[in-house]
């Protein structure tokens, strides 16, 4: 047991912008507190003074000449959208005022 | 026997020679599909009519001898972006998603000739290993319909395995293409990190992440292997060198080649008859003349955890992309910005993608980090320094591919803990991002087992060479499923 709490679960959720139902959390609590419990066996691991390895390759910055190229075209980039008007992505007003429609 | 029997040389060759058309195995390929395609569900979107009319039009213009592939069906996973074509990763997020660009990989298959047939069905955004995670449908194993085809890449692999298509691209991100060619008894490679172009591709753990081909035989799998590698300035982890000709020398033999088999691949908890194919197979090896002895990969078991944590915190970070504001799902419920946002991604994103995001963004989490991502990362070193240790003093690293044959659908799925330690065996080489392949190597209650031969960084070729004597020496490649 990781012993994770339930409240640590809500605040992750809001952390990563999900909603969840009651019963729900109560299953993902239970479920990450497993692979903690699993991730956990990393303790064993001896790492003191052991580097990072956060690439899949050694490579050093890759700098590229800074020559200007056309870009997209908008009417392209804007097949996806689903709102829009007068060229801009329309969405819900960010701060609630009785109004805010998508 | 139809014209889908044969190697992608032989298919070049009949097209050379004008025994068939383009069009005509276009056809061929369309007709098996037809037939087995509700048995299996390997496609999310078949793309007919444009691929027949991109055949007709090779034919018209001619094939060239010199360009191998030219003419040719493959099949694409669809968590790589195809211009104009349907691109959901099989997640609800994306249900109309249809991409304005296409992957450096979709360039580089339309450069060398190819024909995509459609989009394969794959776990929702490659997490997962039986392709049950789709927001679609099921795909299933052509060797027993009860199974899981493996996954990520499941359609992929069903699809090559069923003879619907001769070729296909998966993704290898954690197993993801070993694992399911290994199931559906195919040769699948996920090359370096590094060796093809990421652009394009949905990413998931950006670190890991590398695209590779699903293909019948060896050598059709170093010729598609050709096609899409190389540097790319779209990607900038891309690999700044030549590309060898992986076919070349491909037939030297394996004659002196030294090959390590970890002791931890063949620990306790593998199927028994896995463990007889592996162990069968590396007497092939001897007699062909390898000298195989056993070696010590000591961090493997710590693969698993430092690999999840890796993975999922990536994920978490590539997956805050998808806000329902400029493309993918946006909720019919939104009042405000932040219900966009939340409503979007709750109801776009299936529960293992839900499940990752927690725990990538919990691992990532004040309190948390040091204790998790920062020692996942540690362990991630030590165990490319277990490969490079061993690399030290041989060719290959060989081992089986999974500890079991696929398994039933439904069996794993609600269980996460059994369903992560399943990619025991395949982890470790993502997490080092050195190349891998997997090719058929016999049977275990009639269900195909996958041998797992792994090189050094940028070695794909030794592994080819070995691989193609093996596939040579046995006939496991020949056998086909009942369908």
């Amino acid at each position: 047991m990781a012993n994770i709490d339930i409240n640590e679960v809500k605040h992750v959720a809001l952390l990563s912008k999900l909603e969840f139902q009651e019963e729900e959390i109560a299953r993902f609590t239970k479920q990450i507190d497993d692979i903690i419990t699993m991730v956990e066996h990393l303790d064993e691991v001896d790492t003191k003074g052991v580097p990072v390895t956060t690439h899949g390759l050694e490579v050093a910055s890759v700098m590229r000449k800074d020559i200007a190229t056309p870009g997209m075209d908008r009417d392209e980039l804007f097949k996806n959208v689903k709102t829009q008007q007068d060229g801009l992505i329309k969405v819900p007003a960010m701060i609630d005022n009785g109004e805010a429609g998508a | 026997m139809t014209v889908l029997d044969h190697t992608l040389e032989e298919l070049h060759h009949l097209l050379v020679n004008k025994e068939t058309t383009a069009e005509a195995i276009m056809k061929a390929v369309y007709a098996r599909i037809a037939e087995t395609e509700d048995k299996i569900g390997s496609f999310i979107t078949l793309t007919k009519e444009e691929a027949l009319e991109k055949a007709r039009a090779m034919d018209v213009a001619g094939i060239d001898p010199l360009d191998i592939l030219s003419g040719l069906p493959i099949g694409i996973k669809d968590n790589i972006v195809t211009k104009g074509t349907l691109t959901t990763a099989a997640s609800k997020m994306l249900e109309d998603f249809i991409p304005v660009y296409d992957a450096t990989v979709m360039e580089k298959v339309t450069d060398a000739g190819m024909i995509s047939v459609g989009k394969l069905n794959m776990d929702e955004f490659a997490m997962g290993g039986s392709t049950e995670t789709s927001a679609y449908k099921i795909t299933r194993n052509p060797w027993d319909l009860a199974k899981v085809p493996g996954g990520s890449s499941g359609g992929s692999a069903a699809a090559v395995a069923a003879g619907q298509v001769p070729m296909t691209l998966g993704t290898d991100t954690g197993g993801s293409i070993r694992q399911p060619a290994a199931f559906t008894g195919i040769v699948g490679m996920k090359p370096t990190y590094g060796r093809v172009s990421r652009f394009g591709l949905i990413a998931f753990a950006s670190s890991l992440d590398q695209i590779g081909p699903l293909t019948r035989t060896v050598k059709d799998n170093a010729l598609v292997l050709n096609a899409i590698s190389g540097y790319d300035e779209k990607d900038s982890m891309s690999y700044n060198e030549a590309t060898p000709d992986f076919t070349a020398g491909i037939e030297a033999g394996v004659k002196g080649m030294k090959i390590g088999v970890p002791k931890e691949y063949l620990q306790e908890g593998l199927e028994a008859g896995v463990r007889e194919a592996v162990l069968k197979a590396i007497e092939t090896f001897k007699e062909l003349g390898a000298i195989v002895e056993e070696v010590s990969l000591p961090h493997s078991k710590y693969g698993v955890p430092a690999y999840y944590i890796i993975a999922s915190s990536e994920a978490s970070s590539n997956l805050q992309r998808f806000d329902g504001i400029r493309y993918g799902y946006r909720s019919p419920d939104a009042k405000t910005l932040e219900d966009v946002y939340v409503k979007s991604r709750s109801e776009g994103f299936g529960m293992e993608v839900k499940r990752r995001i927690m725990l990538g963004t919990f691992s990532l989490s004040s309190g948390f980090y040091d204790a998790h991502f920062k020692k996942a990362g540690q362990t991630r070193t030590l165990i490319r320094r277990d490969f490079e240790k061993v690399f030290e003093g041989y060719d290959l690293i060989l081992g089986p591919t999974t500890t079991t044959t696929a398994f039933n659908i439904g069996g794993q799925v609600h269980d996460p803990v059994a369903m992560y330690l399943s990619d025991i065996l395949t982890v470790p080489v993502n997490l080092a991002g050195v190349p891998a392949i997997s090719i058929p190597a016999g049977f275990s209650n009639g269900l195909p087992v996958g041998l797992q031969l792994i090189a050094k960084h940028f070695d794909e070729k030794t592994i080819y060479q070995a691989a193609y004597a093996f596939e040579q020496a046995t006939d496991f490649h020949k056998e086909k499923p009942n369908l």
